[in-house]
């Protein structure tokens, strides 16, 4: 009794059939998938190669160096006719780097105040924002960038009856004429006391952390840095005796000359991207805000901390940390967004190289892979920065 | 006891129930706490009443008061306002595109059929939805496909590029979302494997769509396909512009679905396996159903953005609602009337999209089981 059968108790569980082996079954299924995948590119790629050859076109990037025989009307760099496609390219790159760029930071200004503005203890401000939040973000992109761009900036008056503000800027159907600052040879001082006060800033905000760790005194460092961050300049201009002056649009003949001008492409993309963007990173940062409990609030008030220093040193750290990820997603959307450019013939890379090269040279696959390797390379690189300050905002737990 | 006395002094448990203060209760109550609370809030509400003072009324000047609403051409449109008669004049072109107008019975039929699948649906404790979604998948969409290109059943054919309007917009969205979801669901399965070729296939295939733009998809699909396909095989621009626009959805899919992957808890995988079910098995009929239960708020919110994103095949060359749109505005005749269309547009766009996101927040709540 006490001796169990060694067939039903001693002995290993038989071994499955090959069939049944969850090893080899892993291995079949993977080896199958990839065999299937690398057979598709091959018959994709076979007959790409068939059909270029047939129409003549060959592959390779040699074409980048070819002249482009094409303007463009709003460029960053050098650029005319004569231009290689290399040098199209670029223009189209840092078009669509501008126009992101400034989109980006005037979606955050924007999202951050309509989105605290949705809290509001204020009964109308609340609304009022609501509204902003759902009537942006319910129409298609495309449709606000049309608006902009054909109902609204198209129809201006020409640049001799433009709508000015304060005679200082102008806005016609021509685009936006803004005064330029114009520098002189000193104005490199103002630069490097710019420089100086954000050094002093980033040590004089270490050695404050590090008194108010070791003594618990607190040192008054944000009226400080703004005191640096204005002072210190101001001061290298008066010393240097003002070698910056501005230069207005002035009109001339038919049209604005001097200042800086926007094409009316550049403003109605701008203008549609940041208010439609600032419409989701609204909610984002309502979302953050929420995130943070009420008895956050609560204990900092019972320790006597002050409703600035509250929200400085308690709420907006906490809220960050929530707001950042989506925040970061917004960014990327807003990237890829600016493509639709191309829709109202602002020259950003989708339009001049995705669009007009490809006309002229026909090399599709070797232009829409560029591209697309373009937006994937800022897409990647937007996340990697993300992470990185996601890591070092990230709760420290004991 | 007629003069209300705050000094006096009462028995303790005697005192009277007085009325609150007025300026406490009612509309000014209400106003003194959320308009005037603060010296800060007064100044805000002043400025906000102005900016809405200066916005408001000359909108609906231009929009209501001014507009002329009746009319068949432009000249009914005399007045300094809105020129409503634009979308009635345009309504069709708007609507279906160019399609043929003696067989636009099978577009609306298609649409009773799709909605009596829908309404359902949305009906709470509805009996037999899981067939009414079987009908909405598999059968509806070979139904519309058939009533609308017709070429059999003795049907006249009618090619793509007539097709056009808000009518082509729900064909791409609704195609899209139908498609991307099984495609999704694969590739949500794949990433999560543990099978690692299978995995990175899956993750660059997602990353890959979802780091570059529509419009970039959109552009490849409709010069890179015809190089990718043999000689003499070709389709046309409407299936180019799907296929991308189901493959770039699917990413987004598979992500959504991932989040319900992951919520669902590993005890209910190592249950399945405990009752000697198979991975199939187990996805099929234990983690499949609680986890796209739990993403269909998001499988909504793909969907709306979709809808919005439907929008751009009109910059390759398809006329969809703003692209029939923006053909209208190029009418030598209807040149000063863009407002108007976009303003139609916004409208229409505007409630589908809200609705659906009212929709996928109401699910939301309800589908809130949770402790």
């Amino acid at each position: 009794m006490n001796n169990p059968d060694p067939a039903l108790f001693g002995s290993a569980p038989p071994k499955p059939s090959i069939w049944n082996d969850p090893f080899y079954r892993s291995l079949f299924f993977q080896f199958s998938a990839f065999v299937v995948v690398v057979l598709l590119g091959k018959y994709l790629f076979d007959n790409t190669t068939e059909n270029m050859a047939r129409q003549g076109i060959a592959s390779g990037f040699g074409f980048m160096g070819s002249v482009s025989g094409f303007d463009v009307t709003s460029s960053l760099v050098e650029y005319n006719a004569s231009s290689t496609y290399g040098q199209a390219f670029l223009v189209g790159l840092l078009n669509t780097l501008l126009v992101s760029a400034v989109s980006i930071f005037l979606a955050t200004m924007i999202g951050f105040v309509i989105g605290i503005a949705r809290l509001s203890s204020n009964w109308l401000i609340a609304k009022m924002a609501t509204v902003y939040i759902e009537v942006l973000r319910n129409i298609p992109l495309l449709l606000q960038i049309f608006f902009w761009y054909f109902a609204v900036l198209r129809p201006l008056p020409s640049p001799r009856q433009s709508l000015d503000m304060f005679d200082i800027a102008f806005i016609n159907n021509r685009g936006l004429y803004l005064p330029s600052p114009v520098f002189g040879d000193l104005a490199i001082w103002v630069l490097i006391a710019l420089v100086v006060a954000i050094v002093a800033i980033v040590f004089l905000t270490r050695w404050a952390k590090r008194k108010q760790d070791e003594t618990g005194e607190t040192f008054p460092l944000f009226l400080t840095s703004v005191g640096l961050l204005i002072g210190l300049p101001l001061l290298a201009l008066v010393v240097t005796g003002f070698p910056v002056h501005w230069e207005m649009p002035v009109l001339q003949g038919f049209n604005f000359r001097g200042g800086l001008t926007l094409i009316p492409e550049f403003v109605a993309l701008t203008l549609a991207l940041s208010t439609y963007t600032a419409a989701f990173i609204a909610e984002v940062v309502r979302a953050g805000i929420q995130a943070v409990p009420k008895g956050q609030t609560e204990a900092a008030n019972a320790l006597g901390l002050r409703s600035g220093v509250i929200l400085r040193q308690v709420i907006i750290p906490q809220a960050m940390r929530v707001i950042i990820p989506p925040l970061t997603n917004q960014y990327l959307n807003l990237t890829k967004n600016s493509s639709l450019a191309a829709a109202i013939a602002y020259p950003d890379l989708v339009l001049i190289f995705a669009g007009t090269v490809l006309m002229q040279t026909g090399q599709a696959v070797e232009i829409i892979f560029i591209t697309m390797a373009v937006y994937l390379l800022i897409s990647l690189s937007i996340a990697l920065f993300m992470n990185w300050y996601n890591k070092r905002m990230m709760l420290v737990e004991r | 006891m007629s003069s209300l006395d705050n000094n006096a002094q009462y028995p303790v448990g005697e005192h009277p129930n007085w009325e609150p203060p007025v300026s406490n209760v009612g509309v000014i109550g209400w106003m003194k706490h959320n308009l005037f609370s603060s010296r800060l809030n007064t100044i805000l509400t002043l400025l906000a009443i102005y900016l809405l003072y200066t916005v408001i009324p000359p909108v609906v000047q231009w929009a209501i008061l001014d507009a002329d609403w009746v009319g068949s051409s432009k000249a009914d449109c005399t007045g300094e306002g809105a020129c409503w008669v634009y979308i009635n004049v345009w309504w069709k072109q708007i609507m279906y595109g160019r399609y043929p107008d003696a067989e636009l019975w099978r577009v609306q039929t298609a649409y009773v059929l799709g909605l009596v699948g829908l309404i359902p649906l949305m009906i709470p404790n509805f009996p037999k939805k899981k067939w009414i979604s079987a009908y909405l998948l598999l059968l509806f969409p070979f139904m519309a496909y058939v009533l609308f290109s017709g070429d059999n059943l003795g049907l006249k054919l009618v090619e793509t590029p007539l097709w056009g309007g808000l009518f082509l917009t729900l064909v791409i969205a609704i195609t899209g979302i139908v498609a991307s979801l099984p495609l999704g669901i694969l590739l949500a399965l794949g990433r999560r494997s543990n099978m690692p070729v299978i995995k990175t296939l899956c993750i660059l295939f997602i990353e890959f769509w979802r780091g570059v733009p529509l419009i970039t998809v959109l552009f490849m699909a409709s010069v890179m396909f015809p190089l990718f396909l043999p000689q003499g095989v070709n389709f046309d621009q409407l299936l180019r512009a799907l296929i991308g626009v189901a493959l770039f959805a699917a990413a987004y899919m598979a992500e959504v679905v991932r989040g319900g992957l992951q919520a669902i808890p590993k005890g209910q995988y190592e249950a399945a396996q405990a009752l000697g079910l198979s991975y199939w098995k187990t996805t099929i009929f234990i983690i499949m159903p609680q986890a796209l239960k739990l993403v269909i708020p998001g499988i909504v919110n793909v969907f709306i953005a979709l809808f919005k994103d439907t929008t751009l095949v009109s910059i390759i060359g398809l006329f969809d609602f703003l692209g029939m749109i923006q053909l209208v505005n190029t009418n030598p005749d209807w040149l000063s009337f863009a407002i108007e269309g976009y303003v139609f547009a916004a409208v229409i766009f505007w409630f589908f999209c809200f609705g659906m996101s009212r929709y996928s927040q109401h699910l939301e709540k309800k589908l809130h089981t949770g402790h």
